[in-house]
């Protein structure tokens, strides 16, 4: 996994909540069997004015001159700004692997759905929880200034302003710590593997019946 | 003893290790795959050269991508089919069990996995889709994970997690006429909001919720993640212990007995502490539509469409007006004059045999109007197709002019060929309504399975008690 520690980086707002993960990659993408090559086809539905689908050149596909995404102030963003409960809806973790094949690092918004937030983690995405009074400011202000940038520093879990300003941010110690060092967490959780197996061990005592139901 | 609600149960006996921030080694049981969420979590394990930790804990089916319709022929779509022949292969690579295409088992996992017993009470259970929560019916943690999660679980058999806050919705009284687990579903993620659950663990409980049959728990707790919350669940009784006598993964003899005695214990104590309670009186529920592009954007089908300028909130205001220029409706306009133009009878949601034996009774000696392009019934699995044909359901279901389909997820994400056209209204039993879900530009308002019988028959949404 790509480590995070420190992002200089373009804002890109997305003003409407609920954002689910059907608006950010649209199934017909999650037939791949790949876990690269879904940039091109985040927010698929606003992004392009025809009905896209896999194998499609996508570079040969209208645009929809109106969304946010496809405006080049926002060319290059790295930061996405949203309104609450971004990436509601379903598990599927194309949509963090979109975000990030896009060129996507961190995502601002007052709240993330759950399974969303976990899956941005095990991708080298950092999202981050800002009062919802804090991120309609920084709608107004990236509305207002051309190339507004904010620097999200994980080290010392602040976003930093234009004008100097920090803003502090809430991140769990072992996801900031897998994240700043772009661990593997399989690997990690194998150090464990004799904790593993004892709890097995007890449990098959307590309750034998959750081992292999059917050949009991 | 302090006295512990029932998530405080389920997690404290599936911890292997904490660490100092509370991120928490959880031991899973049960771990159902498909088609969809798995091929690279496949991937990573053979790139790392690892091994399933357990493969006896792992149930695969492919449900998403499967045609409901000519399924003798294979599947046509070429990069539909390569996912399911992946996970067939991997399957047989790895020696874990899988219902292919052609087993009468086939079906959505979260109607396979309880169907054979593969979920049981005090489980955890996982897969990758959110709808996992569908088996916290049974008193076990389920719930929905990612790619990376599916592979963390097939190799150490454990997954990094932390306690969510516990939610108790307690749901008291007597359910009225025709308000099923559907309503009260959409009238729960109507009053706390889709992300009203966000970061906890929901358990239903009150009068109303033990009235439920399993069919109805499930319908229920697998909407628990519309409300925003990763998991739901509900306390055993003696119906959740009847449902698994029998089932083939179910314990026998004497562990039977054994296992009876824990899953007794499967309920929150009194007095068990809940980071916070909703309170519902259920004869304020009556039978549900959606409105809108959010399972929160619902109302009683005797209800109309809202008027966005009545909202004070600005971005709530601009959420209602994006949906209904989506939907194509009005503010103030009476849902019973909503023309639908297809129906689909399905899903994790409602697809299993009580769902189509409330359809199938609206739908008896009646006719699907001639202004319904489409109306689909879609069985869970194969083993409910059978029950329904046992029970004479088809039958009726054709002769009204139903179509019969093949087990699968069908029109609820429009995978297959079963999809809407741009601007085609459809009042589906599935669990969301999201712009495009059921295929792009459609319009889908979510309902009850009597409810989507009502509506092909009368070509608009009715009451089922008003049909005459
Ligand atoms: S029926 Fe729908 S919600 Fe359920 S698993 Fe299939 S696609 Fe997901």
């Amino acid at each position: 996994m790509k480590a995070f520690t420190h992002l200089d980086g373009l804002v890109v707002p997305l003003d409407r909540p609920n954002v689910d993960t059907d608006a950010i990659i649209p199934k017909q993408f999650l037939k791949s069997i790949r876990r690269s090559g879904f940039g091109p086809n985040l927010f698929d539905e606003w992004r392009y004015l025809d009905h896209g689908e896999p194998g499609m050149d996508n570079s040969k596909r209208p645009l929809n001159p109106d969304f946010v995404l496809n405006q080049p102030r926002f060319k290059g963003a790295q930061i996405l700004l949203a309104r609450e409960n971004f990436g509601c809806g379903s598990s599927r973790e194309h949509a963090p692997w979109a975000l990030e094949d896009y060129g996507i690092r961190a995502i601002i918004a007052p709240s993330f759905a759950d399974i969303f937030y976990n899956n941005c983690f095990k991708n080298g995405l950092l999202p981050i929880r800002l009062e919802a009074g804090i991120v309609d400011r920084l709608f107004g202000e990236t509305a207002s200034v051309e190339g507004y940038r904010l620097v999200v520093d994980l080290e010392n879990q602040t976003v930093g302003l234009p004008s100097g300003g920090k803003i502090p941010f809430e991140v769990d110690a072992f996801r900031k710590k897998c994240l700043i060092e772009g661990l593997d967490d399989i690997g990690l959780t194998l150090i464990h593997k004799d904790e593993i197996r004892a709890y097995e061990a007890k449990r098959k005592l307590e309750a034998p019946w959750l081992f292999d139901g059917r050949n009991l | 003893m302090k006295a512990k609600n029932l998530y405080d149960k389920l997690w404290e006996s599936h911890v292997v290790r904490k660490e100092e921030d509370g991120t928490t080694l959880l031991y899973i049981d049960r771990h159902l795959v498909h088609e969809v969420t798995s091929p690279q979590a496949f991937e990573g394990l053979r790139l790392a050269g690892r091994k399933p930790w357990r493969v006896d804990s792992v149930l695969a089916v492919a449900d998403h991508n499967v045609p409901t319709l000519g399924r003798e022929g294979g599947i046509q779509d070429p990069v539909s089919r390569l996912q399911v022949e992946t996970l067939d292969a991997n399957c047989s690579d790895f020696g874990i069990e899988e219902f292919r295409m052609d087993d009468a088992r086939q079906g959505i996992v979260h109607v396979v996995g309880p169907e054979q017993g593969a979920t049981l009470p005090g489980m955890t259970v996982v897969c990758g889709d959110s709808h996992t929560s569908t088996h916290g019916a049974f008193a076990a943690l389920a719930f929905g994970i990612g790619t990376s999660e599916v592979e963390h679980v097939l190799a150490t058999q454990c997954l990094l997690s932390k306690k969510s806050k516990s939610m108790l919705i307690r749901v008291e009284g007597e359910l009225g006429m025709g308000v099923t687990a559907k309503d009260v579903a959409l009238y729960i993620i109507g009053t706390i909001g889709t992300a009203g659950g966000t970061g906890h663990a929901i358990e239903f409980a009150g009068s109303a919720i033990r009235s439920l049959s399993m069919e109805g728990r499930m319908t229920l707790c697998n909407m628990a993640i519309e409300a925003g919350a990763r998991a739901g669940m509900v306390a055993v009784d003696e119906k959740t212990i009847d449902y698994f006598r029998g089932r083939p993964f179910a314990p026998k003899g004497e562990f039977w007995d054994a296992a009876c005695r824990d899953w007794n214990t499967l309920k929150s104590d009194e007095g068990a502490h809940f980071d916070a309670t909703v309170e519902i009186d259920a004869k304020d529920i009556r039978p549900q539509v959606t409105w809108g592009t959010s399972p929160e954007m619902v109302v009683p089908v005797s209800g109309a469409v809202p008027d966005p300028s009545a909202c004070a909130d600005p971005v709530k205001r601009q959420g209602m007006e994006k949906a209904l220029q989506y939907m194509g409706l009005t503010a103030n306009q009476k849902i019973a004059e909503i023309p639908v133009d297809k129906v689909f009878i399905g899903s994790c949601t409602n697809s299993r045999i009580e769902d189509l034996r409330a359809a199938a009774k609206v739908a008896k000696g009646r006719h699907v109007a001639k202004s319904v392009k489409l109306a689909m019934v879609v069985p869970g699995s194969g083993l409910v197709k059978r029950q329904a044909e046992q029970e004479g359901l088809d039958k009726i279901f054709l002769e009204a002019g139903f179509e019969w389909r093949e087990p699968g997820c069908s029109m609820c994400l429009a995978m297959n060929d079963d999809r809407l056209s741009p601007g085609e209204r459809c009042a589906s039993t599935s669990n969301r309504n999201f712009e495009g879900r059921q295929g792009p530009g459609g319009r889908t308002h979510l309902v009850s399975p009597a409810l989507a019988a009502a509506a092909a028959v009368a070509g608009r949404f009715v009451d089922p008690e008003e049909l005459s």
